[in-house]
């Protein structure tokens, strides 16, 4: 087991170091910083000087671990469009994010199991079918297009929802805004959270129904039938619990893809999270969010891995034993 | 399973191998897959025939007028029955927008899958056959790579691209840093699925053969591994054409895509997008059902292209 860990702790940070050198790549050689940071008077000497300050003229290793060193402590640089360090930006952003990740990863999952459970089971009724179509279409509209259908239903036509924006929110603790808290939050939460966990929804739904069909078949279901245990039992007991090893897998990779998808959804919701900023990043280049979000993004998308690893592990009994 | 009274006949034409074959027998049978592969044809023609096909020319500055802007689709009130979907807001007939939007985003799609195609096929032959260092190293890179999600790719891409070309107008190169873009976040695939068939391959006769006689690696490569392991290349292709014109779109739509001057199906959505509040609702709607159509019928036939040409399915 710490064999195992230590090994995946050290393949995560081999990416993380890679990712690490993109961004500061990035970072350093596309566009001079120094001629985002001053004004267009400022003197060629003035120049030369904010760039030997800054460090821009030592050795690129140097710059580097620099670089680095940074970055552990959440020091990203400044930004060029806001001129605000780029942390402070994120710590404003990471909540409303992270919020709305969570709120479509939970409806993804509520809704997803049970249809998957549903449709194995009944293979040939005709909700299964409806069910497999639909989760059809939803794979095949694109996640924007699935929040301009909402809004256009929802906001627009019945006005029952709010079309943009977080609603009011609430500061708990000294720098988390949440929006769990009023009525208003909620109600602008429900279409961008849908919109944003449909793919993910109909993928667990897939995912749960392929791996149904399969354990339903095997011997120790058939057996468990023939002891007379109670269908409930059967279903529930020994057939989902080995589904679960494959729907863990991904779903944690899918938190992922709900945090990059994420972006999308809030260019369409116009809801302030770090998706939103990074997009706003992109079109304006502005590098030290980019290279930011990179890293971040990077490093959540390793922890996870790591982690559903681990999860791995715990889960299925046969890694333990005979793991090269 | 191939019918063994036709196999000792005399040799038959192309056409009619391919009548005779499994692949179009499991056509035959999924209804499905023929309304699919019809409906994928009908766009295609549309698509690329569009100068030809549609109503109007978006692009013709001199049939455009700012007085048919905003007209809405044919069975509603205020309709024009010059456009049968509406217009757009600057006066031009949404359908036939739609067609020459539908041929932007076919084009993109196409060139990014090739281009992907051609990446992760090399990275893949040189990493199955080479062995050693060099596969690890490309497999590595694969991996990191698969960690994040294309479309992140992509926008990075296309935010440096952007900084690099800073000073050069942005949308005469928006079309091929799309591509760039779009082939380096898919290319991984194809490497591991041609890596994989390659190292099964390169074990067997035919190219220890090829090696003894002295024949160069990278001909033994290209001339006698590749035709071998191209089956599965074909399924991905077809589900990442899918993939690809998701992707084009989303950009698009964020505005990091096509320009306006040139429209894929997401920039069209785009601009719709603007007017949905207003009421106008067919300037985004309906590029976005042409789009889900396209997008539909295309991951159809790579679903069943994938169970057709996997044997433990059979």
């Amino acid at each position: 087991m710490i064999g195992f860990a230590t090994r995946r702790l050290l393949q995560a940070m081999i990416v993380m170091l890679v990712v690490a050198l993109l961004a500061f790549t990035m970072f350093r050689f596309v566009g001079d910083p120094i001629n985002q940071m001053v004004g267009i008077e400022t003197s060629i000497e003035e120049r030369e000087a904010l760039r030997e300050r800054l460090g821009l003229n030592d050795p690129i290793p140097v710059q580097f671990a620099r670089f680095i060193g940074n970055a552990v402590q959440f020091d990203f640089g400044t930004s060029y469009q806001f001129k605000q360090p780029v942390s402070e930006l994120f710590a404003k952003r990471i909540p409303a994010t992270l919020e709305l990740s969570f709120a479509s990863f939970v409806f993804a999952l509520i809704v997803g199991i049970p249809m998957g459970i549903y449709a194995g089971l009944n293979r040939e009724s005709a909700i299964s079918k409806l069910f497999l179509s639909v989760s059809l279409v939803g794979i095949s509209l694109p996640t924007f297009f699935i929040g301009i259908l909402l809004i256009f239903l929802f906001s627009v036509t019945l006005q029952w929802l709010p079309s943009f924006g977080r609603g009011d929110v609430v500061q708990v603790g000294s720098w988390w805004t949440t929006g769990f808290l009023t009525a208003s939050g909620l109600k602008a939460l429900i279409l961008p959270a849908v919109t944003l966990g449909m793919y993910q929804m109909t993928l667990i739904m897939r995912l749960i129904r392929a791996e149904m069909l399969e354990v339903i078949r095997t011997d120790y279901i058939k057996f468990a039938r023939a002891r007379g245990l109670p269908d409930r039992l059967v279903h529930f007991r020994h057939a989902l619990k080995n589904t679960m090893v494959p729907v863990i897998t991904i779903t944690g990779l899918q938190l992922g893809s709900i945090i990059a998808f994420a972006t999308i959804t809030e260019t369409v919701f116009q809801w302030p999270g770090m998706g939103l900023m990074f997009l706003q990043a992109v079109q304006n280049v502005d590098i030290p969010i980019m290279s930011a979000y990179l890293l971040l993004t990077a490093f959540l998308f390793v922890a996870i891995n790591f982690i559903v690893d681990i999860l791995y592990f715990f889960i299925d009994p046969r890694l333990r034993v005979g793991r090269p | 399973m191939a019918d063994v009274s036709t196999s000792n006949s005399e040799p038959k034409g192309r056409l009619a191998r391919i009548i005779d074959s499994d692949l179009f027998h499991s056509f035959l049978r999924s209804k499905v897959t023929v309304v699919a592969a019809v409906m994928t044809l009908l766009l295609f023609l549309v698509a690329f025939l569009a100068p030809w096909v549609a109503p109007h020319n978006p692009f013709d500055l001199a049939t455009i007028s700012i007085l048919d802007a905003r007209v809405p689709p044919v069975w509603m009130e205020f309709a024009d029955p010059r456009f049968l979907l509406g217009t757009d807001d600057q006066g031009r007939d949404l359908l036939s927008g739609i067609f020459y939007g539908m041929r932007i985003s076919l084009i993109v799609g196409f060139c990014s899958v090739i281009a992907a195609a051609i990446i992760g096929i090399t990275a893949g032959l040189v990493a199955g056959y080479m062995g050693g260092r060099v596969d690890a190293i490309i497999m590595r890179i694969a991996d990191v790579q698969l960690t994040f999600p294309a479309i992140l790719i992509a926008l990075l891409i296309d935010g440096v691209a952007a900084g690099i070309f800073g000073g050069i107008d942005r949308e005469v190169f928006a079309f091929y840093i799309l591509i760039v873009a779009l082939a380096l976040s898919f290319w991984v695939q194809y490497a591991r699925t041609v890596r994989g068939s390659t190292m099964v391959e390169k074990n067997k006769e035919y190219v220890q053969a090829a090696r003894v006689i002295g024949i160069p690696s990278v001909i033994i490569m290209v001339r006698h591994i590749l035709p071998n392991v191209m089956g599965p290349v074909l399924v991905i292709a077809t589900i990442n054409l899918a993939l690809a014109i998701v992707t084009e779109s989303s950009l698009s739509f964020l505005g990091v895509g096509m320009p306006p001057t040139q429209p894929s199906l997401g920039t069209l959505i785009a601009i719709g997008n603007d007017f949905l509040y207003s009421g106008e609702w067919w300037i985004a709607i309906f590029p976005g059902i042409a789009l889900a159509l396209l997008v539909l019928n295309v991951n159809l036939l790579g679903d069943w292209l994938r169970d057709a040409l996997n044997p433990k399915l059979r």
